[in-house]
C-alpha cells in the first residue's frame, strides 16, 4: 500500500509563544519545533497501517528548509520510509489553500493510496489543509477520527463527535484520514534509527517543480497580538453559605457575567 | 509545573548533531512519560521499577555506545546525553543503564570471547537479562587492588570464594561481572544467576537511591567452568576494571547534570510561585543569587561534560579528565539540591517535589565510582607526579 502522511513542523505545545515586535506573525526564533501533535497521530496510523498491510509511507511538509532534521527526527526515524519537503519561498509563504494545493499536488504525484492528516496544526489551528487536499484529489475525507482499520479498499473510521457520540464511517480507498487526540498512542523513536534517518531518503522541492506558480496565500494576517494579561486572582474570604453569597454578588455587579 | 526543558544558557545545542538533540530529547520525553510519574513511589516503597528495563532496551539506551552484538552503536556524546536524561529522572534509573552498560555489557565487549558476547550482549542490550558488577567487598571499596575474593585453578573449573558488597543490579541479575584474584593478580569472571554456591541478598536500610536494588554477593565454593573467565582480563589485572569505572564515570558526569537540572528547574518553577512577604520570593536578591549560582555551575559542567565526550569520540580522553568532570559535576549536583532544598522551605522535603530524592540519591553518585576525594589523589597524581593514596 502506497501510504502518505502530511507532518507540519510547529513550535512545541508548551512553547511560550511570542510575538514579532512589528505584529506581523509569531516569532518562532529559539523555539523548540516538532512535528505537531495532531500530526503525530497521523505519523503513527500511517506507520501501524504500513505495519499491517505492508507498503510504505511517505511524508509530505510544507516548510522551511531547516524544517528537513524535524522531519527526520519526528517522522523518518518512526519508521516512514521517505519524505517530500516543499520548501522554496513559494511554499513558504503560501496560505492554507495554497499549501492544500502543494500537498495535493505532492500526494498524487507519489501515487498515494490513502493520506493521514492531523485535526489541526499546532501553531494556527486552522484545520483547512485536510479538507483542502481531499478536494482537490477528488477522495473522500473522514475528519475528527478516533479509530481506523482497513480491510482489502475498504475502509472504517470512527468519529468523535460532541457530546460523546460515536459516527461509524466506513468506504473505500482512496481518502483522507484526519486524526483526533487518542487515535493511537504514538510510539518513541528506537534511538539507532534516529542516526538510520540521516540516511533515509528526503527531496527538497520547490512549488514549480510540482507545477504550480501561483500558491501565494488569498487572505493576510496582521496585527497579530498577546491576549491580555490574566487579572490578579482575588480569594473570597468567610464560610461557605456568604463566601457563595458573595461570589454570586460579584458575578452579578462587577464582572457582569450573570 | 510548567513542562521540563533542560537548561541551554550558553546555546550548546549548537555544540550538538541534529541526531545528538534528537536522540536526548527522545529519552527526555521517554523519562517525562515513564519515569517521572512513578518514580517517587517506588523510591518510597524501595522498589526498583524493573519493568522500565525492556522499555529501555527496546528504545537503545542500554549499553548505547557499543557497536555489534544488537547494541545501538551510538557515539559517546549521544551515551552522555541518554545519562543525563536518565538521572534528571533519578540517579537509580541512570544506575541501573551504567551499570549495565558500561560496568557489564562493556567488559563482556571488551574482554570477552565470541561466545560470551554472543550469548550475552544481544539479550544484555534488550534488557531481557540484566547484570551487575562486582568489585567493590566489604574491607576495599576505594582500594580495590586489596580484594580478597579468590578464584582457584580446579582443572577443569575454577572455585570461587569470597564475597562483594554495594552492588548494583545484584539481586535482579542474570550475570555478574565479577572481580577476583587468580594467582594473586585480578580477573574478570562472569558469574551466573543460580550457580551453585553463589547468592545475592538486597541491603535494605538505604537513604539513598532507593529505587534502585544494591545487593551482597556471596560466593561459597562456586563451581566456574573455565568458559566463564573473560579471557581478555587475562594479564591486565585492575586495568580491566579500572576500563569499565572510566565508561561508567563518563557517563556519570553527564548525569548529574541531569539530576542538577531537575532540581534547577523546580526550584525556578518554585521561587516563581511561592509568595512571600506579598511577593513571589523569586524577587529577592538573596533567592536570584541563589538560582544565578546554580546556573552558572550547571552551565560550566555541561562544557566540561560536553568537551569530554568528544573528547571520548576522538580518543584523546585521558582517565585523569574523567575524574576531574565525575568530581566537578557530581559535587556541583549535590550543592545545587541542598540549595534548591533550602528554596522549596519545607515543601523541599516533600516527595511531591523531587529535590530530596534527588539530593539523597547523590550522596551515593559523589561516594561510588571512586569517591570525591579519590578523585581529587588522581589529579594530585597528575599535576604532581606524586601518587598519594597510600
Ligand atoms: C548505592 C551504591 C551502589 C554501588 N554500586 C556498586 C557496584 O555496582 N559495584 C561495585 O563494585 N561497587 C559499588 N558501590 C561501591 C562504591 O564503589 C564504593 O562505596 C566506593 O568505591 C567507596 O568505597 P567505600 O564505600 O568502601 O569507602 P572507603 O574507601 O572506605 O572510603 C571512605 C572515605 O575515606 C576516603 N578515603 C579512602 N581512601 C583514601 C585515601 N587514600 N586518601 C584519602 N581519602 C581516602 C574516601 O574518599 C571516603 O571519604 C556502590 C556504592 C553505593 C553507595
Amino acid at each position: 500500500m502506497n501510504i502518505g502522511v502530511c507532518a507540519k513542523i510547529s513550535p512545541h505545545a508548551d512553547a511560550r509563544i511570542k510575538i514579532k515586535s512589528d505584529g506581523s506573525g509569531v516569532d518562532t526564533k529559539g523555539e523548540k519545533l516538532v512535528v505537531g501533535d495532531y500530526d503525530e497521530y497521523a505519523v503513527e496510523e500511517a506507520i501501524r497501517t504500513k505495519e499491517a498491510h505492508k507498503g510504505a509511507v511517505t511524508a509530505f511538509t510544507v516548510g522551511a528548509t531547516s524544517d528537513e532534521k524535524l522531519v527526520r527526527s519526528g517522522a523518518l526515524a518512526l519508521g516512514v520510509d521517505k519524505a517530500v519537503l516543499i520548501s522554496d519561498d513559494a511554499a513558504v509563504n503560501a496560505g492554507p489553500l495554497g499549501t492544500a494545493k502543494l500537498l495535493a499536488a505532492a500526494i498524487k504525484e507519489a501515487g498515494c493510496e490513502i493520506v493521514f492528516t492531523g485535526k489541526a496544526a499546532t501553531d494556527d489551528g486552522n484545520s483547512q489543509v485536510s479538507a483542502m487536499i481531499a478536494e482537490l484529489l477528488g477522495w473522500a475525507q473522514v475528519s475528527q477520527v478516533t479509530k481506523f482499520a482497513i480491510e482489502g479498499t475498504s475502509f472504517t473510521a470512527t468519529r468523535a463527535m460532541d457530546a460523546g457520540v460515536l459516527q461509524i464511517v466506513s468506504g473505500s480507498l482512496p481518502v483522507v484520514i484526519t486524526c483526533e487526540d487518542g487515535l493511537n498512542d504514538p510510539r518513541y523513536p528506537k534511538l539507532p534509527d534516529i542516526m538510520k534517518a540521516k540516511r533515509k531518503p528526503l527531496s527538497k522541492i520547490g512549488a514549480g517543480d510540482l507545477g504550480l506558480a501561483d500558491v501565494a496565500a488569498t487572505s493576510s494576517e496582521s496585527n497579530f497580538a498577546p491576549p491580555p494579561p490574566r487579572p490578579a486572582s482575588r480569594i473570597i474570604e468567610g464560610d461557605a453559605a456568604s463566601a457563595a453569597q458573595e461570589l454570586v454578588r460579584l458575578l452579578r455587579e462587577e464582572a457582569k457575567v450573570i | 509545573m510548567a513542562g521540563y526543558e533542560g537548561l541551554d544558557f550558553y546555546e550548546m545545542d549548537e555544540l550538538l548533531s541534529d541526531e545528538e538533540v534528537a536522540i536526548r530529547d527522545a529519552v527526555r520525553g521517554w523519562v517525562e512519560d515513564n519515569v517521572v510519574p512513578i518514580i517517587e513511589e517506588h523510591a518510597q516503597a524501595g522498589t526498583f521499577p524493573k519493568h522500565l528495563a525492556k522499555e529501555m532496551g527496546s528504545m537503545g539506551l542500554l549499553g548505547a555506545n557499543l557497536e555489534g552484538y544488537g547494541c545501538p552503536g551510538l557515539n559517546n556524546v549521544s551515551y552522555g546525553l541518554i545519562c543525563q536524561e536518565l538521572e534528571r529522572g533519578d540517579s537509580g534509573i541512570r544506575s541501573f543503564a551504567s551499570v549495565q552498560g558500561s560496568l557489564v555489557m562493556f567488559p563482556i565487549h571488551a574482554y570477552g570471547s565470541e561466545e560470551q558476547k554472543n550469548k550475552w550482549l544481544p539479550r544484555l542490550a534488550a534488557g531481557e537479562a540484566i547484570g551487575c558488577f562486582g568489585l567493590t567487598e566489604p574491607d576495599h571499596g576505594s582500594n580495590p587492588g586489596g580484594m580478597v575474593t579468590k578464584a582457584v585453578d580446579k582443572g577443569d573449573h575454577y572455585e570461587l570464594n569470597g564475597a562483594k558488597m554495594w552492588i548494583t543490579n545484584g539481586t535482579l541479575a542474570d550475570v555478574a561481572v565479577v572481580w577476583a584474584k587468580l594467582d594473586g593478580v585480578v580477573h574478570g569472571f562472569l558469574v551466573e544467576k543460580g550457580m551453585e554456591g553463589f547468592t545475592a541478598p538486597e541491603m535494605k536500610g538505604k537513604y539513598s537511591l532507593r529505587a534502585s536494588v544494591t545487593s551482597e554477593l556471596v560466593f561459597d565454593g562456586v563451581k566456574l567452568p573455565k568458559e566463564n573467565l573473560l579471557p581478555k582480563t587475562v594479564g591486565i589485572g585492575l586495568k580491566g576494571p579500572l576500563s569499565c569505572l572510566n565508561n561508567a564515570r563518563y557517563g556519570i558526569a553527564w548525569g548529574a547534570l541531569g539530576a542538577a537540572q531537575a532540581c534547577f528547574h523546580s526550584s525556578k518553577d518554585y521561587a516563581l510561585n511561592r509568595n512571600q512577604f506579598g511577593a513571589p520570593i523569586a524577587r529577592f536578591q538573596l533567592v536570584q543569587n541563589k538560582l544565578a549560582w546554580m546556573l552558572r555551575e550547571i552551565t560550566k559542567g555541561q562544557l566540561l561534560a560536553w568537551r569530554l565526550g568528544r573528547m571520548k569520540d576522538a580518543g584523546t580522553m585521558k582517565h585523569q579528565q574523567v575524574s576531574l568532570a565525575k568530581m566537578n559535576n557530581v559535587d556541583i549536583a549535590i550543592q545545587i539540591a541542598r540549595v534548591a532544598r533550602d528554596i522549596h522551605g519545607a515543601n523541599g522535603i516533600l516527595g511531591e517535589y523531587p529535590i530530596m530524592r534527588h539530593a539523597a540519591n547523590l550522596e551515593s553518585v559523589f561516594t561510588y565510582e571512586g569517591t570525591h576525594d579519590i578523585h581529587n589523589l588522581v589529579l594530585g597524581q597528575w599535576i604532581t607526579g606524586i601518587q598519594a593514596f597510600q
